[in-house]
């Protein structure tokens, strides 16, 4: 089913900016995301999940990307 | 009282409604996920009974062998009654695509995060007002007095209907869901909720209102109005799956803070806690269980599943699976990784869970608030209601 457990975010250097994508073929809506990191996703009125601009997350922000991605059920987070 | 024969096999002749499954699942999905991970049962038709993550989430997602078409747990005694203003059951719920796909972006934008935070200022004035009626005896039912009390009438609000009637909605909805092995009860439910809900779309066809009723009787698709079927089978719908449900979440909730006083302090003293807290709790006490069809002749797991045999959507037990959990058993107040599936997995993600976790929230912050402090009344029973919803029934607590 290519459904295992989700790739561990790698830890960055700290130089290149984490950018991060949210897969619309794969999103349910669950909102976890938005509920943990609303500075980084948006919800529309069905549920689906994007990434606020083009996605880059803020240094200060990478510890709520990477809860987001591991809390998502869908699997439908992952860095770029 | 027991109506069905004890289980000593619990791999090939498993019970929902046995009494001790009710009880305390746990410890027999633990059993279960190492020795037969998917068990069977010929009560109440064939029926698989997935316990570990991967493979109830891998059904979830199988829409093609794996129907909604049947989704209640506990099928119907005896002969079906005839339904035929239900030609469609309860969409979305009971439906795969493309039925599923339209009736669920008709009602997705009623629960969606922005209307949501619209219903929480009636939601919490709601629970400080149940508080008030028993805060001054020292005493309460949890479950009966407070948990039980708040869905329904954040529903009926959304319904348009009359929050009056909800301990009657709420005795429709228990016939459908927790009496369910009760042929007379169920039918009783039944027919209740519909010759409500025809009544009440009769009335909005003359006098619309600013309800998801009045909106689903108005809209159009491909250029004709819904069938008053479907109609009647939404609003069904909204008020069966939203009262049950997180009335157990709310009742399961308050059931761990009063036999957890760590756990309780904790809550009660640092609000920023919740956000995660509530997460944690929903996945230790997902309340849901549902059911698929599975379409045609499939080897799943090494199981033989044969064309109409039912499987249980496990999710609670999928949330309890140590492969995916750490201490699963353990109640992890801020547990980081969390990717549980209390609401579900795939299309059917349940349509209100947004709705259900700010009920949770708002209900266990304003009990804190007001009540920090309580525990169990040991001389009375805490009782518990399983089977397709599972969750405390009563819940005498003190809180001198």
């Amino acid at each position: 089913m290519g459904r295992g457990p989700g790739a561990r975010a790698a830890p960055t250097a700290g130089a290149v900016p984490v950018k991060i994508r949210v897969d619309p073929d794969k999103c349910q809506g669950h909102a976890r995301c938005y509920g943990l990191a609303p500075e980084l996703f948006s919800v529309d009125d069905y549920g689906l999940s994007t990434v606020v601009g083009d996605g880059t997350v803020p240094p200060e922000l990478e510890e709520r990307a990477r809860l987001a991605i591991a809390n998502c059920p869908e699997f439908a987070i992952d860095e770029v | 009282m027991r109506k069905t024969a004890p289980v000593t096999e619990w791999g090939s002749d498993f019970d929902v409604l046995d009494p001790d499954y009710v009880a305390d699942p746990f410890g027999i999905w633990d059993e279960l996920r190492t020795s037969c991970p998917i068990a069977h049962t010929d009560r109440r038709g064939s029926t698989w009974l997935p316990t570990r993550y991967d493979d109830v989430t891998a059904i979830a997602h199988d829409i093609e062998h794996f129907s909604s078409l049947e989704v209640v747990v506990i099928p119907f005694e005896g002969e079906e009654p005839e339904e035929p203003v239900l030609p469609y059951g309860l969409p979305p719920i009971s439906a795969d695509p493309p039925l599923h796909t339209w009736t669920r972006r008709l009602l997705l934008p009623w629960f969606s995060h922005h209307r949501v935070e619209s219903y929480e200022a009636m939601t919490r004035s709601l629970c400080s007002g149940l508080i008030d009626g028993f805060i001054a005896d020292g005493r309460a039912d949890a479950a009966s007095d407070y948990a039980q009390q708040i869905p329904v009438r954040v529903i009926a609000h959304i319904l348009g209907v009359s929050p009056d009637l909800a301990d009657t909605f709420t005795g429709w909805v228990r016939d459908v869901l927790e009496f369910a092995d009760d042929h007379d009860r169920r039918v009783n439910g039944v027919q209740g909720l519909l010759e409500y809900f025809i009544a009440e779309v009769a009335q909005r066809r003359v006098h619309p209102g600013d309800d998801l009723l009045s909106e689903l009787l108005q809209t159009s698709v491909d250029g004709a109005p819904i069938e008053d079927s479907l109609v009647l089978g939404a609003a069904a719908l909204v008020l069966i799956a939203g009262v049950d449900t997180t009335w157990s979440a709310i009742g399961s909730s308050l059931w761990h803070l009063a036999t957890h006083p760590t756990d309780r302090k904790r809550m009660a003293q640092d609000p920023d806690a919740m956000a995660l807290a509530v997460e944690e709790l929903l996945r230790a006490y997902s309340p849901v269980t549902m059911a698929r069809v599975v379409t045609t002749d499939i080897e799943y797991g090494g199981c033989p599943m044969k064309a109409g045999d039912k499987v249980l959507m496990n999710f609670p037990a999928a949330n309890r699976d140590p492969a995916v959990f750490e201490h699963p058993d353990e109640v992890v107040l801020d547990r980081a990784h969390n990717r549980h599936v209390a609401f579900g997995s795939g299309i059917h993600r349940c349509a209100g869970s947004n709705l259900a976790r700010m009920e949770l929230r708002v209900a266990l912050e304003e009990w804190l608030r007001r009540i920090p402090e309580f525990r169990l009344d040991d001389a009375q029973d805490v009782t518990w209601a399983g089977g397709q919803v599972r969750g405390p029934r009563q819940l005498p607590v003190l809180f001198p």
